[in-house]
């Protein structure tokens, strides 16, 4: 390489110069683009390997099946129908997609609520707040969730403390009616603040001018907020959505943490992945759990896909 | 996650300084409500933090029944012997996957934001053949589940002998789509392709154009993507889960997720374990708190680079 010259920043003559010299295409061009390939290539490499071809395996593995007397014979399609059939993957399947249809809309409304009243204060608690809001991001899924599974207990949780004081009992939130409540409770807390942090920036990058002129016109601070915040920050909240439906129905994590202290409620089946994991690992059952993880991929893929595109139609129409 | 050109992403890296009018007009009954309500969620989202840090304080006789209550100090203050027997249990194992959590995450998330810094740069700066083909791959690939890929790689790195070593951790955690998504978005904004062929003119070579002219106007994304595969790797909890046998490996998340398990196993027995749980997670979030709030004023504006396209 012989680029012995100093790289400042170039003089405006520099960069005229170049401009004009940009046009012809040839040995320099195609010498570029074999360089921008090269940059591509520690990823490309990194994503078949560790993308594509998990995919692909999963979706071979998946064919298959493997008996105790047949060994590993060819199964065609069997696996999935056996996994759209089986009412435990299925179970599994109609928990998150429920779990998502309400977590998602009362996360959002919690951190466009936080963001939107953040972004009216100055002050300094202002600021200490949505640092401290913020700052469960920072904490393992997997702390958070026994941390919770510790509050929730009847044994040493303040919430049974609390109750002894009104002489009430305080409800178990990890049993089988409560279960869905206390895992919310856990991923609202790890997550709003994290979405409350996206749609602030996205607040913050709105030119404030259009507010005055929202006001000069008469708009309350209420319609403000309603008719010219949120619809300049929606691709930040479909962002946000995206996310939120994307981890939800690959829900693992706190569930898993908590299986254990939520005496029996949190079943090996209480998600598609947990119900893959102990597949997989309680009963080495791997091609049917490959099965299972590559119809959640398909599913999460073909929801997200459509939802993006529903919402990107309705988009251009408005 | 459109198609529509980017927004100029640079205007929300830097928190505007100019006083929002609102604000400065409100008078004081204004604004009491929204710090009302502010307060009464900080306090919601303290609470579980400041029950962690009471609880570390305290004895296993206290836990259960202490003299003040769940939320508040026993009469015996307990830490330092917590802290002590915590890092002395078996052997001091509890170091030892503060330390695997340390190296999986540096080098997973170092590694995963080189290649998505080099990879950004390349799609945003160069015209090649396959390119728009691969910027479809990578934006679809960003829906795709990771966990959906764990059990499917554990067999792959079974038939490769990969399992239960360090690399089943590390190496799949390089794999971060949406890093390259935030990298190729931000450089295609913030570095003028003018400076880039300037620097060409002046004889630099592709490699120094990209680490002397390109990289420092990066920075701002370059440490929000960072820092989220750090945190992405350190958080993990099903890849370590699936990948490792050997407990000496385990990651702080699985070690602490096998103590849970032994403490509910023999109730009663478990009762010191329940203590050692509570301490060693009050240990295992420190690091990454103090990472959040050295580095808030790169990752605030940073974690929004995504919306704004």
């Amino acid at each position: 390489m012989a680029h012995t010259t100093a790289v400042d920043v170039p003089s405006p003559a520099s960069t005229t110069r170049t401009r004009s010299g940009r046009g012809r295409p040839g040995l320099n061009e195609r010498k570029r683009s074999r360089t921008g390939l090269l940059f591509v290539l520690p990823f490309a490499l990194v994503f078949v390997a560790f993308l594509v071809a998990p995919l692909l395996y999963a979706f071979y593995l998946s064919l298959y099946s493997k008996g105790l007397a047949t060994g590993v014979v060819f199964a065609g399609v069997k696996n999935y129908t056996t996994a759209f059939t089986d009412p435990s993957f299925l179970k599994g399947v109609w928990f998150v997609v429920r779990f998502a249809l309400v977590l998602i809309p009362v996360q959002m409304f919690v951190s466009l609520a936080l963001a939107l009243v953040l972004d009216g204060l100055t002050t300094r608690f202002a600021r200490f707040a949505r640092l401290m809001i913020f700052l469960p991001y920072a904490i393992p899924a997997v702390i958070g969730a026994l941390m919770w599974g510790f509050l929730y207990s009847p044994t040493f949780g303040p919430m049974q403390q609390i109750a002894d004081l009104f002489g009430a009992q305080a409800p178990f939130l990890l049993d089988a009616d409560h279960v869905f409540g206390g895992l919310m409770n856990v991923v609202t807390w790890q997550w709003a603040g994290y979405y409350m942090i996206i749609i602030f920036a996205a607040l913050r990058g709105i030119d404030s001018s259009i507010y005055e002129a929202a006001r000069i016109d008469g708009a309350s601070a209420w319609q403000i907020a309603y008719r010219v915040k949120v619809p300049m920050i929606s691709s930040a909240l479909l962002l946000i959505l995206v996310f939120a439906l994307i981890g939800t129905l690959q829900f693992f994590t706190e569930p898993q943490a908590l299986r254990l202290v939520s005496n029996g409620t949190i079943t090996p089946d209480f998600t598609p992945n947990i119900y893959a994991f102990s597949q997989a690992f309680a009963y080495a059952n791997f091609n049917y759990a490959s099965a299972i993880s590559f119809s959640l991929g398909i599913v999460v893929f073909i929801a997200v896909y459509v939802f993006l595109f529903l919402t990107r139609k309705r988009g251009s129409i408005a | 996650m459109t198609t529509t050109a980017p927004v100029p992403a640079r205007t929300a890296t830097a928190e505007p300084t100019k006083p929002r009018p609102e604000a400065v007009r409100g008078p004081r009954q204004r604004t009491l409500l929204p710090h009302l309500f502010l307060g009464i969620l900080v306090i919601y989202f303290l609470v579980p933090l400041w029950w962690l840090f009471v609880a570390s304080t305290k004895d296993a006789q206290g836990l259960f029944g202490g003299a003040h209550g769940a939320l508040w100090f026993d009469s015996r203050f307990n830490l330092w012997s917590n802290l002590k027997e915590l890092v002395t249990y078996n052997d001091g194992i509890y170091l030892r996957w503060i330390g695997n959590s340390l190296l999986y995450a540096v080098l997973g998330g170092l590694g995963a934001t080189v290649l998505a810094v080099l990879a950004g740069y390349g799609f945003a700066k160069f015209r090649f053949a396959g390119r728009r083909a691969m910027l479809a791959v990578l934006l679809g690939s960003v829906m795709v589940p990771l966990t959906a890929l764990v059990i499917p790689t554990f067999v792959l790195f079974s038939n490769l002998n990969l399992t239960d070593t360090i690399w089943a951790v590390i190496l799949p955690s390089l794999l971060n789509p949406f890093g390259v998504y935030l990298m190729q978005v931000y450089t295609a904004d913030a570095v003028p392709d003018e400076l880039l062929d300037a620097a060409r003119v002046d004889g630099a070579g592709e490699i120094m154009t990209f680490l002397r002219v390109a990289f420092p106007l990066l920075r701002p994304a370059v440490v929000t993507v960072l820092l989220l595969s750090v945190v992405g790797t350190w958080n993990n909890y099903f890849l370590p889960l699936a990948m490792l046998a050997n407990t000496k490996l385990f990651p702080i998340t699985v070690g602490l997720g096998l103590w849970q398990g032994q403490a509910s196993a023999n109730n009663g027995g478990g009762t010191s374990l329940w203590g050692l749980i509570i301490v060693g997670s009050l240990v295992s979030v420190i690091p990454l708190v103090i990472a959040f709030l050295s580095l808030q004023k790169y990752w605030q504006g940073g974690l929004s680079l995504g919306a704004l396209k």
